[in-house]
């Protein structure tokens, strides 16, 4: 169904690979080759998985998305072998999982999920520096690792390293469990819903700053969730998966909702495929006509994504609107019609042939 | 009665030594049956909790062994132990167990899936799991257990004095009191009992605050 070469060719991945912060050991590949997981049928096919195939290239973000019982988190715990497949292969940098100690493997795997799963009596420096301290290092270099990421997740140590898990928000929490995940420098992240706890808002602040974290840490990451507009959000590539653990489309996200493979992932990712491309744009993608006359006319700053630029402009019922360059210059003026043609642009340069 | 004062202090006073004595043995006796009753009770929770078909069973036979009346089982081990320690310890023993295994089964059971997940995921060995994860947390529920049978040991030591002059703790005052009619020695029997059972109570909340710092820190939050 799909090849397993690096599907991603120039794209994010590599670029976010070039710019490593020091004394990160980078990321790993990561391989699904023909991975079934059946359960008795005493227990329903729910969670099953049948004959996961694909490639996650190093430093990539790859979403494992679906409805509820289609093997996304089966998928994810058989990485860390928290679960064993029944058949097939997963390999970290071609190497088997499955032929690997299975603690030492856990401990070089960052596993983040939907409760957090905080130590709750452990202090919140001492959650992050678990695994740290199960592999033996000293304490000094632990505490040190540890003020360090939980500057980095957001949170000053000063302030939170002595609180428990209980003195937290849903949010901090959330950060606290990325942190202990980053904490002993995996090469490999399982994140399984690992915002699906918390209200709309903090979700949404955590994504962007998680997106931001990993443009510096390049990490590869697997990462589960149910929410199409997260996975489109997050995602460098998307597996969509469907009942019975079958890999129902496997690209980035683009092409996923340009080029739906099947009924099942067109209905999946929802009628508003077209407005959900727009979300993956910003008007800085865009080419500009020249400004005439720009009175009353909405300006919109490089970041701004093509979905809000149509929904301002439909809303405020004008011909058009600034786009600004990076100095909050104006660099041309945006239709409704430029918009409605970018896409068209793409979807025929990333037509299938 | 005959115009006897309700506490005679100069018999308090000229026994204080003995008094002090009879406390000794009362705490020697509580503290082997509450430590061999946990020793015994652990085992058989761990037991509950890996084949949970067992629990119902070792709750039953706990719970049957606790409706025995207590003269009836000192009485009757008599003719099996003879007079001795054991003979005192084995019902102090047993009567520990149905206070013990419920809270530390369910201290076990306390413990959050979602917290064992994690330390599955990050690479904890089934023992480090255990001893740094699921005993610390089962901690709080351990203890309430601990205070139970502590404060109904310490309160059953006493009944223990019908085995003769060497047992009872301060049991013996009572027993003797009441032989002899005789208020002050049954009043320091008793308060003293009580008084030794509200203070290792006391040491139980000490020790569950020292052990569990973090609970505090939750139950300030809510």
């Amino acid at each position: 169904m799909q090849q397993v070469q690096d599907p991603l060719g120039e794209s994010r991945a590599a670029v976010r690979g070039s710019s490593r912060v020091p004394g990160s050991s980078g990321a790993a590949s990561l391989e699904f080759r023909g991975v079934s997981k059946r359960y008795g049928s005493a227990t329903g096919s729910g969670g099953a998985v049948n004959d996961l195939s694909f490639v996650v290239p190093a430093g990539a973000i790859c979403v494992l998305v679906g409805p509820s019982g289609c093997g996304k988190t089966t998928s994810l715990k058989m990485v860390n072998r928290l679960i064993e497949p029944s058949s097939g292969q997963i390999l970290i940098d071609g190497v088997d999982v499955g032929t690997e100690d299975v603690t030492a493997l856990r401990r070089r795997i960052g596993y983040v999920i939907q409760q957090v799963g905080l130590f709750p009596h452990l202090t919140v420096g001492r959650n992050v520096a678990v695994v740290p301290a199960l592999v033996g290092w000293s304490g000094e270099r632990q505490r040190a690792r540890t003020r360090e990421l939980l500057s980095m997740v957001g949170l000053d140590p000063d302030r939170y390293a002595d609180r428990y898990p209980a003195q937290l928000s849903g949010g901090e929490r959330q950060r606290v469990g990325v942190a202990r995940a980053l904490a002993a420098d995996p090469l490999l992240m399982l994140m399984d819903e690992p915002f699906a706890a918390v209200d709309p808002i903090v979700r949404e602040r955590l994504q962007d700053e998680f997106l931001r974290l990993q443009r510096e840490l390049a990490k590869t990451i697997l990462f589960v969730t149910h929410d199409v507009d997260e996975a489109i959000k997050m995602g460098d590539l998307i597996a969509v998966l469907a009942e019975g653990g079958r890999l129902a489309q496997f690209g980035p996200p683009d092409e996923i909702l340009a080029h739906p493979a099947s009924d099942f992932v067109a209905r999946f990712v929802g009628q508003d495929r077209g407005l959900k491309r727009l979300s993956l744009r910003t008007v800085a993608d865009l080419r500009v006509e020249p400004i005439g006359e720009r009175e009353g006319l909405p300006a919109f700053p490089p970041a701004t994504t093509l979905r809000d630029a149509l929904s301002i402009l439909l809303a405020a019922d004008t011909r058009g609107g600034v786009v600004l360059g990076n100095e909050g210059k104006p660099r041309g003026l945006v239709t409704v019609d430029a918009i409605a043609s970018a896409l068209a642009d793409d979807a025929g340069g990333a037509a299938r042939t | 009665m005959n115009g006897e004062p309700l506490v005679r202090w100069d018999w308090l006073f000229a026994h204080l030594g003995p008094i002090g004595d009879r406390v000794g043995q009362h705490l020697y006796l509580a503290t082997i049956a509450v430590g061999i009753g946990f020793g015994i009770s652990f085992v058989l929770a761990a037991l509950s909790i890996r084949r949970r078909r067992l629990f119902p069973l070792i709750t039953i036979v706990a719970t049957g062994l606790y409706a025995i009346p207590s003269f009836a089982m000192f009485a009757a081990l008599v003719a099996v132990t003879g007079i001795t320690t054991l003979t005192a310890e084995i019902p102090l023993v047993l009567y520990t167990l149905v206070l013990f295994i419920p809270n530390i089964v369910a201290g076990f059971d306390a413990v959050p899936a979602d917290v064992l997940e994690a330390a599955d995921g990050l690479g904890y060995t089934a023992g480090e799991r255990w001893w740094r994860v699921e005993l610390p947390l089962a901690v709080p529920l351990v203890v309430a257990g601990l205070r139970l049978a502590t404060v109904s040991t310490i309160g059953l030591v006493t009944v223990s004095a019908i085995l003769g002059d060497s047992f009872g703790g301060l049991g013996y005052y009572i027993l003797d009191g009441y032989q002899r009619h005789f208020t002050t020695e049954i009043l320091v029997g008793g308060l003293l009992s009580i008084g030794l059972a509200a203070l290792a109570d006391f040491g139980c909340v000490l020790l569950q605050r020292f052990l569990t710092p973090w609970a505090a820190a939750r139950a300030a939050v809510r």
